[in-house]
């Protein structure tokens, strides 16, 4: 479904990403692994089109997004749910959904799919009327998580969800990330530095290591895996 | 509030003004009889008003910071204003009178208090137009004069060379402002705070310097002379009645202006605005076009200033770059954080505040300005969120 091929991204002269080969079958959650700094996050902003790859190519469906504007890959089916969450603190939390079904016209299917949001998460439902900006740190995650759905993407980019969240929190975060992939059939992408959680949810994860994609294995055998281990999961 | 710490600090405050003012205010040489005075009675009125203006000034802080605690305990953030205004048995009444007021203002009173109104029509609209730039998009334009002349001159030069009447530039110049908006835009749109603010004074001085300096196009400082006034079906009126009609004008085009901006405010696109000030990144991750929605945003604003032009201009019938300073621009943006960013009431009261007020305070002649700023400094320390606070209505629906 989505292929990185050889992509390479710059911030000005500085190499982020070198060389970097990911492979997304539809369905999956895939994660992506590494220490702070590796590259994770950006990877994904490659993907969403925000920090575009200097060289090599991202195809989706086939096409390729590659040199698109962010907006364009909205479009497509790719929704991105931004590190640190990043909600619109001064809209509610129903502005805030709405933000996120900005290029979706039918405004009866966005009504829907909020109602469905809100029985996903019956806290946003409560909240509904509250500014995104006072909302505590895992009600905020949930709603970033709402929000990037509304577009009704095919494919869902995470970007560290359990970032500042209670181990509790992030095992909750973690079941509804399940929940979407199997029930709305959504691939999902996952960067995160908490792989413990993130190789047990997913099906397959790829490791990361200053920009260079080190080792991919399915989520099973990475847990077992004795490197993965020492470096990432403190074994 | 501890009152004995407060007053000692306003003692201390006194006394240290009694000795900057020691050397200027007391001694003074007269070199005529070489003798000193020792004007010891102007220490003593230094020393009270400063002792006084701090006391006051720590009292009206401290009571500031009781409401804001009061404030943020009780949810319901509505000022009693607004609640009034959302009580339906006030409302109406209120409402009422307003419209009847508005409706017999030009008759009730002078010519000269009818233009002082029409006057400040144009800077409510004004306000409106850059409350969308600055209060909802966050994109601080120190330039927006620049559209206002844009307005003034397609009126000015459309009716010069081609004749065109009032009513007919109206629509131009508002869609030449709206292109002048977008034409600005354009190299700014990575541009944020400070560095927009810079750009964009430049801007409003380059249109200013264009029209001074290139006299083929714009006739140069001494300006365009005998713009016809508005007109209604080719009647003639008289000069009184041509400021009523042009006064009655102006309101409907007031109530045009808040009746788009607020549609705006409340739709998707003015969300929008809002979420593009807040978060860029997480914009663009939702599929909102940056580059569109900061230049609908600079059009539409500019779009009013372009129409408030053409009035400006049919109203004094003669324009020169003199009346595009800066400092328009900067009464504008007093209008719009004065009044309250992003508030339709609240840009509109302090439109007319800040228009009415210099012209009312003439009385004093020189002491105008002082008075001006002091109201200035004190509204931005004591109410910083503006004389009315925005209270966005929000987007709901029930759940099917």
């Amino acid at each position: 479904m989505l292929e990185l091929k050889n992509v390479q991204t710059f911030y000005g002269n500085i190499q982020v990403l070198k060389d970097v080969n990911i492979d997304i079958r539809e369905g999956e959650i895939i994660t992506l692994i590494g220490a702070n700094g590796a590259g994770k996050s950006t990877t994904l902003l490659s993907v969403s089109g925000i920090v575009p790859p200097r060289s090599g190519d991202i195809i989706f469906d086939g096409k390729s997004v590659t040199g698109k504007a962010p907006h364009d890959i909205v479009a497509m089916g790719i929704s991105q749910v931004p590190e640190g969450r990043r909600i619109f603190p001064y809209l509610t939390v129903m502005e805030n959904l709405d933000m996120g079904a900005f290029l979706r016209k039918d405004k009866r299917a966005v009504k829907k799919d909020m109602g469905h949001i809100f029985d996903l998460f019956p806290i946003l439902a409560q909240r509904r009327h509250q500014a995104g900006g006072t909302l505590s740190g895992g009600e905020q995650q949930m709603l970033a998580i709402s929000r990037a759905l509304m577009a009704r993407p095919r494919l869902l980019l995470l970007d560290e969800p359990s970032l500042g969240l209670a181990p509790i929190v992030t095992r909750r975060i973690f079941d509804i990330i399940k929940k979407v992939n199997l029930e709305d059939n959504t691939t999902i992408f996952l960067v995160e530095q908490n792989a413990n959680f993130a190789l047990k949810v997913a099906h397959r994860g790829y490791v990361m290591e200053n920009g260079r994609i080190v080792l991919s294995d399915t989520g099973l055998n990475l847990l077992a895996n004795e490197n993965v281990k020492k470096a990432y999961l403190g074994g | 509030m501890n009152v004995r710490g407060e007053l000692k600090k306003s003692f201390q405050i006194s006394a240290w003004f009694m000795f900057l003012t020691f050397p200027i205010l007391v001694i003074r040489v007269n070199t005529v009889e070489n003798v000193i005075e020792w004007r010891w009675y102007n220490m003593a009125i230094v020393g009270v008003s400063t002792f006084l203006g701090s006391a006051l000034w720590r009292y009206l802080l401290s009571v500031k910071e009781k409401s804001q605690r009061i404030n943020a305990a009780s949810p319901g953030n509505m000022t009693s204003f607004q609640k009034a205004f959302s009580d339906k048995r006030f409302f109406y009444p209120a409402l009422f009178i307003l419209i009847g007021f508005v409706i017999s203002f030009p008759f009730l009173f002078s010519m000269y208090q009818a233009n002082i109104m029409i006057t400040a029509l144009i800077y409510v609209m004004l306000g409106l137009g850059l409350n969308i730039v600055v209060g909802l998009a966050g994109l601080l334009d120190l330039g927006y004069v620049a559209f206002y002349a844009v307005g003034a001159y397609s009126y000015g030069l459309l009716n010069f060379h081609f004749g065109l009447g009032f009513w007919t530039t109206l629509p131009i110049a508002a869609i030449l402002a709206a292109l002048a908006g977008i034409l600005l835009g354009y190299p700014v749109l990575r541009l944020r705070g400070d560095y927009l603010a810079i750009v964009t004074l430049g801007f409003g001085e380059i249109i200013r310097l264009v029209l001074e300096n290139w006299g083929e196009f714009s006739h140069g400082p001494s300006g365009i002379a005998n713009i016809p006034r508005p007109s209604l079906l080719g009647i003639d009126m008289t000069l009184t009645q041509n400021t009523i009609f042009t006064y009655f004008v102006m309101i409907g085009l007031v109530l045009f202006t808040i009746f788009v901006v607020n549609r705006l405010q409340n739709s998707r696109i003015g969300r929008a605005w809002i979420a593009l000030r807040e978060d860029e990144i997480a914009c663009q991750a939702m599929g909102i076009d940056r580059t569109r929605t900061k230049l609908t945003a600079f059009a539409l604003g500019a779009t009013w200033a372009g129409m408030g032009g053409v009035v400006f201009a049919a109203k004094t019938t003669f324009i020169n770059p003199a009346s595009f300073t800066i400092w328009e621009s900067v009464i504008i943006l007093c209008i719009v954080v004065l009044g309250g960013m992003g508030s339709i009431l609240g840009v509109i009261s302090g439109a007319l505040v800040l228009t009415l007020l210099p012209e009312y305070l003439r009385a004093f002649s020189e002491y105008r300005m002082l008075i001006f700023g002091i109201m200035l400094v004190s509204m931005m320390v004591f109410r910083p969120e503006g004389i009315i606070r925005n209270v966005r209505r929000t987007y709901t629906f029930s759940k099917e």
